[in-house]
């Protein structure tokens, strides 16, 4: 399956998700330009993390205006396969794929760190590799990685089983402990109405080669490539 | 300084641009007996001022060693540059940032990691890591300290670290910590030095030199304000009450514009029509003209009316000396621009032709046409002033000797103190601090702060990973400064060879008080000798550093503070070490040089220590001896042991001695450990907390104790089984009476929980 990642200006995640896609996960990966509207026919997109316009209003407030954007909501409409990391996941509650948004932290500070994160359903082509209650250890590096949406959505993300993944103590409670950011309900991330959206804080890319210190990042990459060749 | 009311240069126009009345002899000579304009003398000012021309300290740092095998560039570019092997070589620099952040914490850290990052791409390097060493004052109440003290003191390291957090974080670059540390001298002078390593294809590599008449000159990245004027004059003087109004002398930073440049720079190079590029720093366009144009042999004309600006009616004084960030020079091969254009307009950055290179050897500049400037490049660099200040020894203001009223217990149950020595400010986790940086984004990052002694990155597509460390000691430094140096050197490379890494080459930055004064400049010769002995002992040669004078507020000067930044290289990144015991039943083994001296000695070195200036209350003595061949051979064994695959972990010893060493060893994993050491007749404290040098705490499984001790005897030193791994927490006996004894949730919550309960306890 052909990997596509998104370069904004300030995006500066994208190199290591075109990394793990293309030398970890061995598959076919190409960069698509903002400025473009021409998804070169991948089978899935990532929005990656980073700083998209220096985030120095709202974070991806500018970058869901660009022009590639406009195809990746097409893309999504069609059922094809969008996630967004970090910086990917505020562009995609900006861009309206995803509801809710992303607000500044708890401690009001960037928090760098590995964080465990429990999978709450493994019914998305993200997540299809796991197995649900498994505990995944994925760093988190962000200033603005609080969720917070309205009560409605949040009963109907419960309802339609949408949040995929909840921070958690390594045995798989949801604490406030285990809380790093002051997120609704501990969310991590979700998946939109289709399934085939999903936005994630945690770097998946970040937890994928042993050297880095652990590979469960890896089972998302691993689930996309099972889930295209499924398809 | 105004200088919209300026009318003429008159002597107290001169006086406030930092020029003597000799200097000014000497610049209207330069200028073949002319009056300069006032855009001259501000131009003079800059590049004359300390900080640009190390007109102090020139002379002193020509001793240092700058050579070596793998230096493919030393000291004199925008960065130094080393071969790291298969076809990839690093360009790594460390820079001060100590002034504008005292007036400004926030933007002059931040500025400080975005000028130290273009110094390393202007070299076609793409940054991989940076890391920072910062000095604050007192965090916690003290005797002496005031409480406004400690809440500036607070507000200053919250700026810092968030200032250097935001600008590193939205860059993309990791940064793998360094070090953080408090002492009352750094109160009004808090210091914040920060370092960056890029890599760089050797065929890539770029320099900041001008060539080809008639070549045009571009200008990219963001527009020119007034911001940062004099900046670099500022950083040549020392402070007073007034120094706040300096506050419209610090720049702006602003990390999404630097991310932007880097892209279009390293793409503009690949292009294959850029000659030479240069950042503008400090001194900005006047800096990157006459040096461009000076390493060139060139000369450079500009006119002011195609700059970039940011507001209107800037005169070409103003334009000359902003200092404002994000902008880079370059030079282009005539008749290609477009294709450098083109990158730039990609990346919608201002790009724009604003002179061309000239073979006259000078820098001139118009404005509206005319010339308002016209130096030779070599008045500026090469004849700038140099001194050779006078030089007068100076003894610190302590005993030598331990005092009177300080008493040693014979045995006993110490860990109440060690509990305090653990979570004091210079000894307690720093991840308050990391925790605010990213220290993973692009995904290279082996050893994380924390982690082990130094931070180790990987090189995609290649086996090989780099190692490194920031360290200084300034209390040694102050106490002899030739030996604080050395150690210095000793304990960075030391961090970097407890990795596996091979320690290769070194950057300085050499933080001192005003080099007017006799005492400072004895100060800074001495920790020159000290560090070029033990730079040329330990084969790291210094590629470039940079030197900060002036860190004196109202005549309080700092301690003499040389850091070192020192790069080395794994030849295979798997093998690195980290520094947590990884499973009970290990073997822990001390490799040291010689054993520690007699009783007087001893007590005189233990001085020095933190566990004397935190438990005991006291600074005395000296810092403790240091062989730099038994540093030499310690390195190599540990390397050796390392890359033969025979320890699971390797922990230098140094501030709080191997108490802390060992202590810092069982958090990660929660693998506590059960220790025996012999006093040889000496303190208890002195032998848990003692800093002798030339240490290192390693764990191994015990079938490789054999070779490990095989090794040991071949590069002569001691091999000492002190104990083994397992359980909760930390017990120590000395001479088989229990000296420490905690377990590892009471000394997780000492050492983790004390900087942030330090910063919150207003």
């Amino acid at each position: 399956m052909k990997f596509g990642v998104i370069i904004f200006p300030g995006s500066n995640c994208d190199h290591d998700a075109y990394w793990t896609a293309q030398q970890v996960a061995h598959q076919p990966a190409t960069f698509l330009w903002h400025d473009s509207p021409d998804l070169q026919n991948c089978d899935a997109i990532i929005v990656p993390g980073g700083f998209s316009y220096g985030d120095y209003l709202r974070t991806g407030a500018i970058a869901r205006f660009s022009p590639v954007m406009e195809s990746v909501r097409k893309f999504a409409d069609g059922g094809g396969l969008v996630l967004g990391l970090c910086n990917g996941f505020q562009i995609l509650c900006e861009s309206g794929l995803l509801p809710g948004a992303l607000t500044r932290n708890l401690g009001l500070k960037y928090i760098c760190k590995s964080v465990t994160v429990r999978v709450e359903s493994t019914d998305t082509p993200f997540t299809s590799a796991c197995q649900k209650g498994e505990v995944l250890t994925i760093p988190i590096g962000h200033m603005d990685g609080n969720y917070f949406c309205d009560e409605a959505t949040l009963a109907e993300l419960n309802r339609d089983d949408r949040i995929i993944f909840r921070y958690a103590t390594p045995d798989g409670q949801i604490t406030a402990e285990a809380n790093p950011n002051g997120s609704l309900e501990n969310i991590a991330g979700i998946c939109n109405a289709g399934r085939n959206v999903l936005g994630m804080m945690p770097h998946p890319e970040r937890a994928s080669e042993p050297e880095l210190g652990g590979t469960d990042g890896l089972k998302i990459f691993a689930s996309m490539v099972g889930a295209m060749a499924a398809r | 300084m105004s200088t919209s009311s300026i009318a003429a240069i008159t002597p107290e126009v001169i006086r406030d641009h930092g020029i003597t009345a000799d200097e000014y002899e000497k610049l209207k000579s330069l200028l073949g007996g002319r009056e300069p304009s006032l855009t001259e003398l501000g131009i003079f000012s800059v590049m004359w001022s300390e900080h640009c021309s190390y007109k102090s300290s020139r002379v002193h740092l020509k001793r240092l060693p700058t050579r070596s095998k793998l230096v493919m560039q030393g000291p004199g570019e925008n960065a130094g540059i080393i071969d790291i092997g298969d076809g990839w070589a690093c360009a790594f620099k460390i820079e001060s940032h100590n002034h504008p952040s005292f007036i400004e914490p926030f933007q002059g850290a931040a500025t400080g990691v975005g000028g130290i990052l273009r110094d390393i791409f202007t070299m076609g390097a793409r940054p991989v890591a940076i890391m920072d060493s910062l000095r604050f004052g007192p965090i916690k109440p003290a005797p002496g300290t005031t409480q406004a003290e400690l809440h500036k003191n607070h507000s200053v390291m919250e700026g810092v670290v968030s200032g250097v957090a935001s600008y590193g974080n939205c860059f993309g670059v990791p940064n793998l910590g360094g070090e953080t540390k408090f002492e009352p001298c750094y109160s009004g002078n808090p210091l914040v030095n920060a370092f960056a390593l890029g890599l760089v294809r050797h065929d890539q590599i770029f320099y900041g030199r001008a060539s080809g008449e008639g070549n045009p000159v571009i200008y990219v990245g963001s527009k020119t304000g007034r911001d940062g004027i004099h900046g670099a004059t500022m950083a040549s003087e020392e402070f007073s009450e007034t120094s706040e109004a300096k506050r419209p002398n610090v720049q702006v930073g602003d990390p999404f514009m630097e991310k932007l440049l880097l892209e279009a720079c390293l793409e503009a190079m690949q292009t294959g029509a850029i000659i030479g590029i240069q950042d503008m720093g400090a001194a900005g366009l006047t800096c990157s003209t006459c040096e461009m144009g000076g390493r060139g042999g060139t000369g450079i004309e500009i006119e002011l009316d195609l700059v970039p600006q940011r507001e209107t009616g800037m005169s070409a004084y103003e334009i000359m000396l902003s200092e404002s960030q994000e902008r880079m020079l370059l030079v282009a091969q005539k008749g290609r621009e477009g294709e450098v254009f083109r990158v730039f307009q990609k990346w919608r950055l201002d790009a724009v032709e604003v002179g061309r290179v000239t073979l006259d050897g000078k820098m001139r500049v118009r404005h509206h046409g005319e010339v308002v400037a016209e130096i030779p490049n070599d008045a500026l660099t090469e004849a700038a002033p140099l001194y050779k200040r006078h030089l007068e020894r100076w003894e610190p203001p302590v005993q030598r000797e331990m005092p009177e009223n300080i008493k040693l217990v014979a045995s006993g149950d110490l860990t109440e103190n060690f509990k305090q020595l653990l979570a004091s400010p210079n000894i307690c986790s720093k991840r308050w601090v990391w925790q605010q940086y990213d220290h993973m984004v692009q995904t290279n990052t082996v050893e994380a702060p924390g982690a082990g002694d130094a931070g180790v990155i990987r090189i995609k597509g290649s086996n090989r990973g780099l190692a490194m460390a920031l360290d200084g000691n300034g209390r040694w430094c102050y106490l002899d400064p030739r030996l604080g140096a050395m150690h210095a050197v000793a304990e960075a490379t030391r961090n970097v060879a407890c990795t596996g890494a091979t320690p290769v080459a070194a950057t300085n930055c050499l933080n001192f008080g005003n080099p007017e004064k006799p005492h400072i400049m004895w100060q800074f010769s001495q920790v020159i000798d000290g560090m070029t002995k033990a730079c040329e002992e330990l084969d790291v040669p210094i590629t470039g550093g940079n030197v900060s004078f002036y860190n004196e507020t109202l005549g309080e000067g700092i301690y003499p503070t040389p850091v070192l930044g020192i790069v080395g290289i794994l030849q295979d990144v798997h093998t690195a070490a980290k520094m947590h015991f990884r499973e009970a039943g290990h073997a822990i083994v001390l490799l040291c040089g010689e054993s520690p001296g007699d009783m007087a000695d001893v007590e005189s070195e233990f001085g020095s220590s933190e566990y004397a200036k935190e438990v005991l209350g006291a600074v005395w003595g000296y810092p403790p001896e240091l062989d730099l061949e038994q540093e030499a051979a310690l390195q190599r064994a540990v390397v050796q042991m390392i890359q033969a695959g025979l320890i699971e972990s390797a922990h230098d010893c140094s501030d709080g001695g191997i108490a802390v060493t060992l202590t810092e060893s069982t958090f990660a994993k929660r693998v506590g450990c059960r220790i025996d050491l012999k006093s040889a007749g000496l303190p208890p404290e002195f032998v848990l907390f003692g800093e002798d040098a030339s240490r290192v705490v390693i764990s191994c499984v015990k079938s490789n104790l054999p070779r490990i001790k095989d090794i040991g005897v071949l590069y002569g030193l001691h091999v000492t089984e002190i104990g083994i791994t397992g359980g909760d927490g930390v017990q120590i006996q000395v001479d088989g009476g229990l000296a420490v004894s905690a377990s590892g949730v009471e000394l997780r919550l000492a050492y983790e929980s004390a900087l942030e309960h330090a910063l919150r306890a207003e």
